[in-house]
C-alpha cells in the first residue's frame, strides 16, 4: 500500500535520511524503529508531506503520493498538543474541519466517540483543565476521526497511564482489522511484538532491518531449543551426544529444562529421537529473540565502525 | 482555500470571545470619553462666584469692568489694609497701582486660588480697562487703534495650485495622525501574530495543524485573523467613543459656553484667542485645521491609507511571525525583535519631521523606502505634495518587499515551528530559507 523508494533527506551538510526504500502493507500495523535522532520523525514528516524528501518517491495505493491524500491519513506526532484555551469539543472539530470533515458529520462522529470513551462531560471544557492523559484521548480520537486509511502514531503510548495504554492498544487492533494501516513508531519493544506484523528498524538515517516480524525474530534465532525433561543432567547430555549442544541446564524443579544449540544439519526431530530413550521429555519450546535484544544487537554492533560524517550537527 | 477561510475564522472568533478583547473594546472608550469629557468639564467649571475688589487708588479704573458669569468686580479708590481684606466678604483684592500705565503691573491677593481660567478672565478685563485708560492718556481714537493692533495673517499658497491657499501644514499633521495610527496598529497586532505563533509552537499543536494544512496557509490565516480582529476593535472603539463624547458633551457641557462674552470684541485678538481657547471655541489655528480637512484628497487619501496600511501590515507582521516561529520563549525574541521594530520607530520620526520640512531628501528616500514608506508617505498624500510616479513607485515597491518578505517569512516559518530547544542565531535563519520543501 505505502511504498518508499529511495528517500534521502539532507539538511545543510547532516544527512537525516540515506536511500530509504521500504514497504508498508496494507491492513496491517508496522512499526518504525530506531534509537533516538536516527530518523524516524523526519522519515514520518516525509510521509505526512509535512516535509519533503531531497531524493526519492513515496507511493500510496500505486500512485505517487499528491497533497489531496493527506486528508486520507490521520497522524499523531510525538510533540503533540492542543489549543490551552479553547474548548474541547470546538477544537475538536476545528480540526476534523481541517481534515475536511464537514461540521455536521464532523460533529455526529465526534459525540459517538466521546460517547464510546466516557467523556462526553468534557466537550465544553477548556482544554487546560484537562488531566495530560484526557487531553492525550482527545488528541487520538481528533487523529482517527476523519478515518484515515493510512494511521501514523509517533510514539502514541508515552504520556497514557496503563490503563489508557491498553484502550489506545484495543483501538489500534481494531483499526487494523476494520481495514487501516496503522504505522506506529515506539520505543516499547514490548508493544512491537504485540502489535506489529511489520518493522523497519532505522539506525543513523539508514534502514537496517526490514520485514516481518516473526520472520525477522526467527531469522535472529540461534536454533536453540528449550527442552524440558525429567530424569538425570548425565543421562540427557549423554543421550544428546553429538547431535546438539548443551548450552545450559536448569534442574531443581520437577522437571529439568536444558537449552540445547541443534548442530549443523541436525534437525529437532533428530535431537529429540536421540534424547527421548534416556530421559522423559515434557515439553520443547523454541528459543526466539525478543525484539529487545535484536533490536541492541542490531544498534549496538554498529556503534563502534561508523559515525557519518555530519552526524555531529 | 476553505482550510485558510477556517484558520482565519478560528483565529478571529477565539480572541474576540475573550474576555480581555472585550474589556479592552469597551473599556478604552469609556476611559477616552470619561477623560475627554471630565478633563473639559473641569476646566469650564467654576464653583464658586468670585467677588474681586479692585483697589484703584489712583482712579484708573473706574467704574468699567463688566461682571462676568462667575465673577463680579467692586471698585474701591480708598487703600485697603490686608487684615481688612481678610475681614471681608471679597475673594479677591487686585491692587491697581498708579504707576500701572508704566509697568502694566497689578498685585493680585487671593484667599483661595481661583483657577488659570478665573485668572485669565480677571487679567484680561484688566487688561482691556487699562488698555481704553492709556489710549485715552495718550489721545489715541480706540477704533483707530484697533485697525491697528490686527494682527498679521500669513496665508501660504502653492504656486503650482493658485487660487485657494495651500495648507500643507496642517493636512500633514492629519497625515502623521494617519500614520502614527497605522505604525500603533502594526506595532499592536504585529506582536499579537508573533505571540500567535509561539502559543502554537508552544502547545505542540502545529504539527498536527500542518499535517492538515500547509505551514504557509496557517502562517497567512492567523496573519489575516489577527487584522480582522484589530479592524473590528478600531471601528468599535471609533463608534463607541464618538457616541461617548457626543453624549457627554451634549449632558455635561450643554449651556456651559456663553457665546455672548466672545462676541464682546476685546482690544486684542490674542485675548480672543484666549477666551475662545477656554471655552473650546475654534481658535484660529481650529479653523484652518477644518479648512484642511476640506481640502484634503480624501477618496485619495482614504484609498492610499488603506493600501499602505494593509501593505505594512503585511509586511511586518510576516516578519514578526516568522521570529515567532524561530523562538522558544518570549525571551528569546529580543535580538530579533529590535532590527524589526527599528525601522518603524525611524519612520515615525520621519513622518513628524516630514510635517515641518517635507522637502526633505530623507522624507523622500523614507517615503519609498518599503520599511518606512507606509508611515511616511501617509502625510505626503494627505499633504497633496507626492508626485504620482513618486507614489507608484513607492506603492510597487511596498507589494514587491511584502510579497518577498511573506514568502521568506514563510520558509522560516515552515522550518522554525518544527525546531524545538534550538537557539537560534541570524545565521540558523538564513540556513533555513535554503532547505528544500
Amino acid at each position: 500500500m505505502l511504498h518508499l523508494e529511495g528517500i534521502t533527506k539532507r539538511y545543510g551538510s547532516h544527512t537525516a535520511l540515506d536511500g530509504i526504500t521500504m514497504d508498508v502493507p496494507s491492513g496491517q500495523v508496522f512499526g518504525l524503529l530506531g534509537p533516538n535522532g536516527a530518523g524516524k520523525t523526519t522519515l514520518i514528516r516525509i510521509i505526512t508531506r509535512i516535509t519533503g524528501p531531497d531524493e526519492g518517491t513515496v507511493t500510496l495505493d500505486g500512485h505517487p503520493m499528491g497533497p489531496e491524500d493527506v486528508v486520507r491519513m490521520g497522524y499523531l506526532p510525538e510533540e503533540r498538543g492542543l489549543y490551552k484555551k479553547m474548548k474541547v469539543g470546538e477544537q475538536a472539530l476545528y480540526l476534523a474541519q481541517l481534515k475536511g470533515l464537514p461540521k455536521g458529520e464532523a460533529t455526529k462522529r465526534l459525540k459517538a466517540w466521546f460517547e464510546r470513551w466516557e467523556m462526553s462531560s468534557w466537550w465544553n471544557k477548556k482544554v487546560e483543565e484537562l488531566s495530560k492523559g484526557m487531553a492525550q484521548k482527545v488528541q487520538f480520537i481528533t487523529t482517527v476521526l476523519h478515518e484515515p486509511k493510512l494511521l501514523i502514531l509517533d510514539e502514541p503510548f508515552s504520556g497514557f497511564d496503563p490503563i489508557n495504554a491498553e484502550l489506545i492498544r484495543t483501538e489500534i487492533l481494531r483499526l487494523r482489522d476494520a481495514g487501516v494501516t496503522v504505522m506506529l513508531s515506539t520505543h516499547s519493544m514490548a508493544s512491537v511484538e504485540e502489535l506489529c506484523d511489520n518493522i523497519g528498524l532505522i539506525d543513523r538515517s539508514r534502514l537496517m532491518l526490514h520485514g516481518n516480524v516473526r520472520e525477522i525474530r526467527r531469522q535472529y534465532g540461534t536454533n536453540t531449543y528449550r527442552i524440558e525433561y525429567k530424569g538425570t543432567r548425565v543421562a540427557f547430555a549423554n543421550a544428546l551426544s553429538f547431535t546438539g549442544e548443551l548450552v545450559d541446564v536448569q534442574e531443581g524443579g520437577e522437571y529439568a529444562v536444558a537449552k540445547v544449540k541443534l548442530g549443523k544439519g541436525v534437525s529437532l526431530n533428530d535431537v529429540l529421537r536421540q534424547v527421548i530413550g534416556a530421559v522423559e521429555v515434557h515439553g520443547v519450546q523454541e528459543e526466539v529473540p525478543r525484539m529487545h535484544d535484536i533490536f541492541i544487537r542490531v544498534v549496538g554492533e554498529k556503534e563502534p565502525t561508523a559515525v557519518t560524517p555530519g552526524m555531529t550537527e | 482555500m476553505n482550510k485558510i477561510k477556517l484558520i482565519i475564522w478560528r483565529e478571529f472568533i477565539t480572541r474576540v470571545r475573550k474576555p480581555s478583547f472585550l474589556i479592552m473594546t469597551i473599556l478604552a472608550p469609556v476611559l477616552i470619553a470619561a477623560g475627554v469629557t471630565v478633563m473639559v468639564y473641569l476646566s469650564l467649571q467654576e464653583s464658586d462666584d468670585h467677588r474681586v475688589l479692585v483697589v484703584d487708588e489712583a482712579q484708573i479704573i473706574g467704574g468699567r469692568l463688566r461682571d462676568s458669569d462667575k465673577v463680579s468686580y467692586y471698585v474701591d479708590n480708598r487703600p485697603w489694609s490686608d487684615s481688612a481684606f481678610k475681614a471681608s466678604p471679597y475673594t479677591i483684592m487686585v491692587e491697581v497701582n498708579e504707576d500701572i500705565l508704566n509697568t502694566n503691573t497689578v498685585l493680585f491677593f487671593y484667599k483661595e486660588l481661583p483657577s488659570v481660567t478665573v485668572q485669565k478672565v480677571i487679567a484680561n478685563e484688566l487688561e482691556k480697562t487699562i488698555e481704553l485708560a492709556k489710549l485715552k492718556d495718550e489721545q489715541i481714537d480706540p477704533e483707530a487703534y484697533g485697525r491697528v493692533r490686527k494682527p498679521l495673517v500669513m496665508k501660504l499658497f502653492d504656486i503650482a495650485k493658485l487660487g485657494e491657499e495651500s495648507l500643507e501644514q496642517e493636512r500633514a499633521g492629519i497625515g502623521f495622525f494617519f500614520g502614527y495610527f497605522m505604525f500603533i496598529f502594526i506595532f499592536m497586532y504585529g506582536v499579537q501574530v508573533m505571540r500567535g505563533v509561539m502559543e502554537e509552537k508552544q502547545n505542540r499543536i502545529v504539527e498536527v495543524l500542518i499535517s492538515s494544512v500547509k505551514p504557509f496557509q496557517l502562517m497567512m490565516g492567523k496573519i489575516i485573523g489577527i487584522a480582522l480582529v484589530g479592524f473590528v476593535q478600531f471601528v468599535l472603539w471609533i463608534a463607541i467613543t464618538t457616541t461617548l463624547v457626543t453624549a457627554g458633551s451634549a449632558l455635561l457641557l450643554k449651556d456651559r459656553f456663553d457665546p455672548a462674552v466672545i462676541a464682546n470684541t476685546p482690544m486684542t485678538t490674542e485675548v480672543q484667542g484666549q477666551l475662545a481657547e477656554q471655552a473650546g471655541m475654534p481658535d484660529m489655528e481650529d479653523v484652518k485645521f477644518l479648512q484642511a480637512l476640506k481640502k484634503i484628497d480624501w477618496p485619495l487619501t482614504l484609498g492610499m491609507f488603506l493600501f499602505y496600511f494593509i501593505g505594512g501590515y503585511l509586511l511586518y507582521s510576516s516578519l514578526l511571525a516568522a521570529i515567532g516561529s524561530a523562538v522558544d520563549s518570549e525571551t528569546d525574541t529580543q535580538q530579533f525583535m529590535f532590527p524589526v521594530t527599528l525601522p518603524m520607530v525611524f519612520a515615525i520620526f520621519t513622518a513628524q519631521a516630514a510635517v515641518y520640512n517635507p522637502g526633505s531628501a530623507m522624507v523622500l528616500w523614507c517615503s519609498l523606502i518599503p520599511f518606512t514608506s507606509p508611515i511616511v508617505m501617509m502625510v505626503r498624500v494627505a499633504m497633496g505634495n507626492a508626485p504620482v510616479w513618486q507614489l507608484a513607485l513607492s506603492m510597487l515597491l511596498l507589494v514587491g518587499t511584502f510579497v518577498a518578505t511573506t514568502w521568506l517569512a514563510g520558509r522560516i516559518y515552515r522550518t522554525g515551528i518544527l525546531m524545538y530547544g534550538k537557539k537560534v542565531s541570524w545565521k540558523e535563519l538564513g540556513r533555513w530559507l535554503f532547505y528544500k520543501g
